[in-house]
């Protein structure tokens, strides 16, 4: 139909030709759908801009209306657990909840390593499954799998839609419930036939969660206690995990740490939280933690964890964790608190909220009390820690390119908002201590199922999410041989992520263990990435219709990620080849105390210390 | 480690008893007693789960069931405030020779016979674990040819009602 411009602003767009009806903004009139474009209108009207899938012989018919939909933009991936950690990536770099598609049986199976991952690390990713059709339920039909039953214990939750009816309604609770209290991947598994039927489809529909009701608002008691403990504290410590991201409570917890003065520590999922800049910041605790962040929490006398859960990296052996510290454990999931450290003072609720709330409770009792205690002492004793144990790294005896040079470069020459992401292993720690994060959501990463292979879907993810902004995967040349068919996604999407692959021909950190504590029996680390440069990763890239650049001196490696930052029309893959025997220190060995932390192999600074 | 008894106020919906059981397997509870039933409410069952825990594993698991969307309402329902009955059904060996033997134990122990052929009774009792142990001790030397028992099902003494609260 053709009409004048002018009548056209006048009159509603007249619908088009064919049984489909064409999207239309929400309204709460029920209009007559099949179950599939019932779906579709659900992920529009819930706010979903990028869904990441395949599709297959299940999920066939939610494929149909989403060709006509101008709202969702899906991209094609190479295998389902791509579009699992990409709904990841994107989840995290933008604060909304990511959404992967996939087939029933093995494309739903191949979701379950990102949705573990999402559910460790409690990032918001809605997973919709097709499912055999109701009637062959049970029977082992083909490509059948009880996702459901699957994925029940690394999920929040999880639907089977038995009635087309239900399905704006499973998506609005799958949205929700993702997105609130603690958030994590929440599964919905829609039987074919049921995205084929008849249906009717109306929004906003009622959510139906009784059993849900997450505590967002703190309890002012709860404030009180933990702000009377905050001012009277001598070695106070704000121990910050991803929890804070999450809650975008960044800027508050800046409020609160300069209100304080207490030391700030980050762990590896709240990289960015605080910035790394900032004299109050003594860097990452935990197993391979600055030594300073370590000693911190081991002489502490008081912890305020913010959003963060004691986690075994974090506290290393338990019963030597923090020893003289009361716990303050401020978390939105009540199951956190206590779970690992009793906490002297529990707080449930949202870390924005807490945290708001906190600054106020500790002014008061600043107020009400004659003399405020002095931390310079607590604050000396810390810098002379920092200043005699920083991060640092030595050059291979052996003339290769130094793998910790590699990414600090990366980090000084990329601009200040660019976006990281990792693998999982070396390269991961590496990239956590030695690249400077002042930005929230700029380290997007594995932290709690330490997923290899995450670094190049969800750079896919980060990247669709936040077009605008670099977007570097630091990974492992293990890591990306697991994932790295996502570059043909990228390519072909438009999607100019940047990977640099720290190539040192081993799985690097299992090869460190070996070399520790397996005396030096190098059993099947050794990829051969370098003896036979199989694959070779700049051919490699080039067929993945990325440009391969590659850099194996020290001398290269400014030129080559300078090269690399220019390129915005394409994905970007160096090949560094680095030497194999670099390692992550610091280091505190599984299964041993922090005041065990190795500065260096051999040099326990506060082993021998009068803690 | 004590035992405890929880009464767990669940959406009646598919999946929750896996959901729940798997949740106690999964991080190491083991279960002594799982009964599941129908409620004053069409949609709302109730579960009361005998488990054997230390206090503070028990706090954990509890928050842990909170977090299940499904779940409503947790409810520890301590003994001595709360009346707490299980359910057997045992099939003694009693043929004419020691049958009014048996039938005695049976009435002193107030449960009664609901079958009866010649070479043996099926007997029905309800009480707390401890009584149907005794009982089953009793019946033991006429021999025991086959045991079904119920999960427990347990209620708070007094007026007030935990599901009345929940729904609210």
């Amino acid at each position: 139909m053709t009409s004048a411009p002018s009548r056209q602003a006048q009159e509603p767009p007249s619908p088009r030709p064919g049984p489909r009806p064409k999207p239309a903004p929400p309204s709460g009139a029920p209009i007559r759908v099949t179950g599939a474009q019932s779906l579709v209108r659900s992920l529009e009207a819930v706010g979903c801009e990028v869904v990441f899938g395949i599709p297959g012989g299940t999920i066939l018919p939610a494929y149909d209306p989403l060709l006509d939909s101008t709202k969702v933009r899906h991209i094609l991936v190479r295998h389902e657990q791509g579009a699992g950690h990409a709904a990841t990536g994107y989840a995290q770099a933008t604060g909304k909840v990511g959404v992967c598609m996939a087939t029933s049986g093995p494309g739903a199976t191949n979701l379950v390593t990102p949705l573990a991952d999402a559910h460790m690390d409690s990032v918001p990713v809605v997973a919709i499954t097709g499912q055999q059709t109701r009637a062959l339920i049970g029977t082992d039909a083909f490509q059948e799998a009880d996702i459901c039953g699957i994925t029940m214990p690394i999920t929040k939750h999880n639907f089977l839609v038995t009635d087309p009816a239900e399905i704006p309604r499973a998506i609005a609770e799958a949205f929700h419930l993702a997105s609130t209290g603690r958030p994590g991947p929440v599964l919905v598994d829609i039987p074919k036939d049921v995205l084929q039927e008849t249906t009717s489809f109306s929004w906003p529909p009622e959510l139906r969660l009784p059993g849900y009701r997450p505590t967002t608002r703190p309890h002012g008691k709860q404030v009180r206690e933990a702000a009377k403990l905050i001012v009277g504290a001598r070695r106070p410590v704000l121990y910050v995990g991803g929890g804070v991201i999450k809650a975008d409570a960044h800027a508050e917890l800046l409020r609160l740490a300069e209100e304080t003065g207490i030391p700030v520590v980050t762990t590896l999922m709240a990289r960015g939280a605080f910035p790394d800049s900032h004299p109050q910041h003594y860097g990452m605790p935990g197993m391979h933690g600055t030594v300073a962040a370590v000693a911190a929490m081991q002489k502490s006398d008081l912890l305020v964890a913010l959003g963060a859960r004691f986690d075994d990296r974090v506290t290393g052996q338990l019963s030597t964790f923090a020893p003289d510290a009361q716990i303050v454990h401020a978390d939105i999931d009540p199951a956190e608190i206590s779970k690992n450290r009793r906490a002297d003072v529990p707080i449930v609720g949202d870390c924005k909220e807490i945290i708001t709330e906190l600054i106020d409770a500790v002014r008061t009792e600043k107020e009400n009390r004659a003399k405020p205690v002095d931390l310079s002492e607590w604050i000396k004793t810390l810098d002379d820690i920092r200043g005699t144990f920083p991060l640092g790294y030595d050059w291979p005896e052996d003339g290769t390119l130094s793998p910790q040079y590699v990414i600090e470069r990366i980090g000084q020459l990329s601009p200040s908002d660019t976006i990281y992401t990792a693998g999982v292993g070396q390269h991961q720690m590496w990239a956590a201590q030695f690249i400077k994060y002042e930005n929230p959501r700029t380290w997007i990463n594995s932290g709690g199922l330490g997923t290899m292979g995450y670094a190049v879907p969800a750079a896919m993810g980060i990247k669709a999410g936040m077009p605008d902004q670099v977007c570097w995967a630091i990974d492992g040349d293990g890591c990306f041989q697991m994932t790295n068919q996502e570059l043909a996604t990228c390519a072909i999407e438009g999607i100019p992520v940047k990977i640099a692959v720290i190539n040192n021909g081993n799985l690097g950190m299992v090869r460190q263990w070996q070399n520790l504590f397996y005396g030096e029996r190098y059993s099947n680390t050794d990829l051969g990435t370098h003896k036979h440069r199989i694959p070779d990763f700049k051919l490699l890239a080039e067929a993945l219709g990325c440009v391969g650049l590659r850099a194996e001196s020290r001398d290269e490696v400014d030129a080559v990620i300078q090269q690399a930052l220019e390129i915005n029309d394409r994905p970007v893959v160096i090949d560094f080849v680095v030497g194999k025997d670099a390692q992550v220190w610091p280091m505190v060995a599984a299964g041993t105390g922090n005041s065990e932390i190795m500065a260096a192999r051999g040099i326990r600074p506060l082993f021998d210390e009068d803690l | 480690m004590t035992r405890h008894t929880l009464s767990v106020l669940v959406e009646d919906k598919p999946g929750v008893l896996a959901r729940v059981a798997g949740l106690f397997s999964r991080r190491g509870f083991n279960i002594e007693s799982l009964a599941v039933g129908r409620t004053e409410y069409p949609d709302i069952s109730r579960m009361t789960i005998v488990v054997s825990v230390d206090e503070l594993p028990l706090e954990q698991v509890t928050k842990q069931l909170n977090k299940l969307v499904n779940v409503i309402k947790i409810v520890e329902l301590e003994p001595s405030a709360s009346v707490q009955r299980q359910l057997l059904l045992v099939k003694v060996r009693a043929d004419a020779t020691v049958r009014s033997q048996v039938l005695e134990t049976v009435q002193l122990f107030r449960a009664k016979v609901v079958d009866v052929s010649p070479e043996a009774v099926t007997v029905e009792a309800t009480g707390t674990s401890e009584k149907l142990d005794a009982l089953l001790r009793m019946l033991e030397p006429y021999g025991l040819r086959e045991i079904v028992q119920s999960g427990m099902v347990a209620i708070g003494r007094g007026a007030r009602s935990i599901t009345a609260t929940a729904v609210r």
